[in-house]
């Protein structure tokens, strides 16, 4: 449907293959989030995996004492900005489901403050989703989903959630706060998977 | 252990909106051709835009949409703006503060003329809206047990510059029905011409269903103006927003700073942090 709007000619033509379309290069971190930050402190930080069989836990230290990746990544919000090459520090869900048993397919991404986001489990797996506490070599603040959020970079990143809590196991797909809300089920950049 | 008890999120759930009243409060949301039926100077560094969007579904107070610009050799640029007009018709109102150094709001300030035809894709957002009938459904908050009924609980709108464009939409649509529901909105503007809607907002403040307007100048105040212009402080937010004690739904749109700002005043000052619901426009 697209047709040439009469008299804008844009600003840059920095156009880089690794923006998705619709989105602009942006130097500044931009924040989606549907109300207050919350304030989570890391001496009462857990994060949960429920499955049907039980739950597995991680506080603070333990989660620390994992395997700790460094991840450099372009992360796209759904509001049309992209950041190029950021870095970060996190857990990656291969390691946090290394011994989790679980016939699910589906996860529902539960946050500090009430928020959930949707997304399926092979989309965390194999090298593509992190809890990450890090950015650019500084503790994650909470404006930016810290102490930890999901690191899910091939996604929008409203399913990066920010503030992670835990993931609970689902066998069908359902959709979480921000899907309720207007956005895509799945949340591809590169096919533009925005809103329902 | 037990689906429903895991899936129950442990601390306060702002998430509990069901699918059901999210699904029937908003629209589904496709591309449109918006032609341009006027502009006007909203103050001396914004615009307001009238569009006509054909196959427009209508929108509930609060929500946004994208519109899309081309260039001649197919580049794109792509930006949100609220909508400061709700209800069933398929005309939109816009208003747009230019941002100096900005690709796609000079574009829209001072370009845009009737006739023009404009790609636009909305509505969208189900979360920050308000609606009298839905005061109820949209008060999903899941924290009204025990309260007073939904529709009785006040209303505090919070805006910083452009940010009073939905919390405009909110509050016609609330002075067009002559809801009940204590309306109350705090505005941060620069200087006195900065102010966005500045007639209909002081014939809302007037009407029979009263809106209380408070402004904050951050610039330059008017002749006699009580106090000497400053930013929004967590002093003022005690004195110019609903007490906590009201358990008012408060909604606060502006830039990512602003809003960052007041939603964590209001949290210390006792609101309840699944009764604010926000906006961020972007910027520091
Ligand atoms: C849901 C939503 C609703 C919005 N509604 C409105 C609206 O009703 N009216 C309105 O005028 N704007 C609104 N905005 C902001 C709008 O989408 C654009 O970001 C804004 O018009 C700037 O676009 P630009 O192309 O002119 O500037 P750009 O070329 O995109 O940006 C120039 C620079 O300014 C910074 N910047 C971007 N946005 C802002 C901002 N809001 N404040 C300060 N600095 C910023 C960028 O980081 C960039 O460095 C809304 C944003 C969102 C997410």
């Amino acid at each position: 449907m697209s047709f040439i709007t009469r008299g804008f000619s844009g600003r840059s033509r920095d156009r880089d293959d690794r923006l998705p379309p619709g989105q602009t290069l942006v130097p500044d971190f931009p924040v989606l989030s549907a109300g207050p930050t919350p304030e989570v402190d890391t001496a009462e930080w857990e994060f949960t995996i429920r499955t049907e069989s039980g739950v597995h836990r991680w506080n603070w230290d333990e989660f620390m004492a994992l395997a700790i990746e460094d991840v450099d990544t372009d992360i796209h919000c759904v509001t049309h900005w992209s950041k190029l090459g950021t870095n970060w520090r996190g857990v990656s869900l291969d390691t946090l489901f290394e011994h989790v048993e679980t016939e699910r397919e589906f996860v529902m991404a539960h946050s500090y403050g009430g928020y959930t986001t949707n997304v399926p489990l092979d989309e965390l797996l194999g090298g593509k989703a992190w809890v990450a506490f890090e950015f650019d070599g500084e503790p994650l603040e909470p404006e930016h989903g810290g102490p930890a959020r999901l690191l899910v970079p091939h996604l929008y990143f409203w399913k990066s959630a920010k503030w992670v809590r835990g993931l609970l196991m689902m066998d069908e797909d359902e959709p979480g706060f921000w899907e309720q809300n207007g956005y895509h089920l799945h949340g591809d950049p590169w096919t533009e998977e925005r809103y329902w | 252990m037990s689906e429903a008890v895991a899936q129950r999120p442990e601390s306060n759930a702002p998430s509990a909106v069901p699918p059901s009243a999210a699904l029937r409060a908003v629209p589904r949301s496709g591309w449109h051709v918006a032609t341009v039926a006027s502009t006007r100077r909203e103050t001396p560094n914004a615009s307001r835009l009238e569009l006509d969007v054909d196959g427009w579904p209508g929108n509930a107070a609060g929500q946004h949409l994208d519109v899309r610009l081309t260039a001649p050799d197919g580049y794109t640029a792509t930006r949100s703006y609220s909508i400061a007009s709700s209800g069933t018709g398929t005309r939109v109102t816009l208003a747009v503060d230019k941002l100096p150094d900005g690709e796609v709001s000079p574009y829209l300030v001072d370009e845009v003329r009737g006739g023009d035809m404009l790609e636009v894709h909305g509505p969208l957002g189900a979360f920050f809206v308000w609606a009298p009938d839905a005061a109820a459904a949209g008060d999903s908050d899941g924290d009204d047990t025990g309260g007073p009924t939904a529709g009785t609980r006040p209303v505090q709108l919070i805006a910083g510059g452009s940010g009073v464009v939905p919390l405009f939409a909110m509050a016609a649509a609330h002075g067009a029905v002559a809801d009940s529901t204590p309306f109350r909105l705090l505005y941060s503007v620069r200087s006195p011409d900065d102010v966005y809607f500045a007639d209909e907002l002081q014939r809302l403040a007037e009407a029979s269903a009263p809106l209380r307007l408070d402004l904050v100048y951050t610039r330059r105040a008017p002749d006699g103006w009580p106090s000497s212009p400053a930013r929004i402080t967590r002093e003022v937010l005690e004195t110019a927003v609903i007490p906590a004690a009201e358990r008012p739904r408060v909604f606060v749109c502006g830039s990512t700073g602003f809003v960052e700002r007041v939603a964590d005043w209001l949290v210390e000052l006792g609101h309840d942090a699944r009764s604010i619901r926000t906006e961020r426009y972007g910027g520091t």
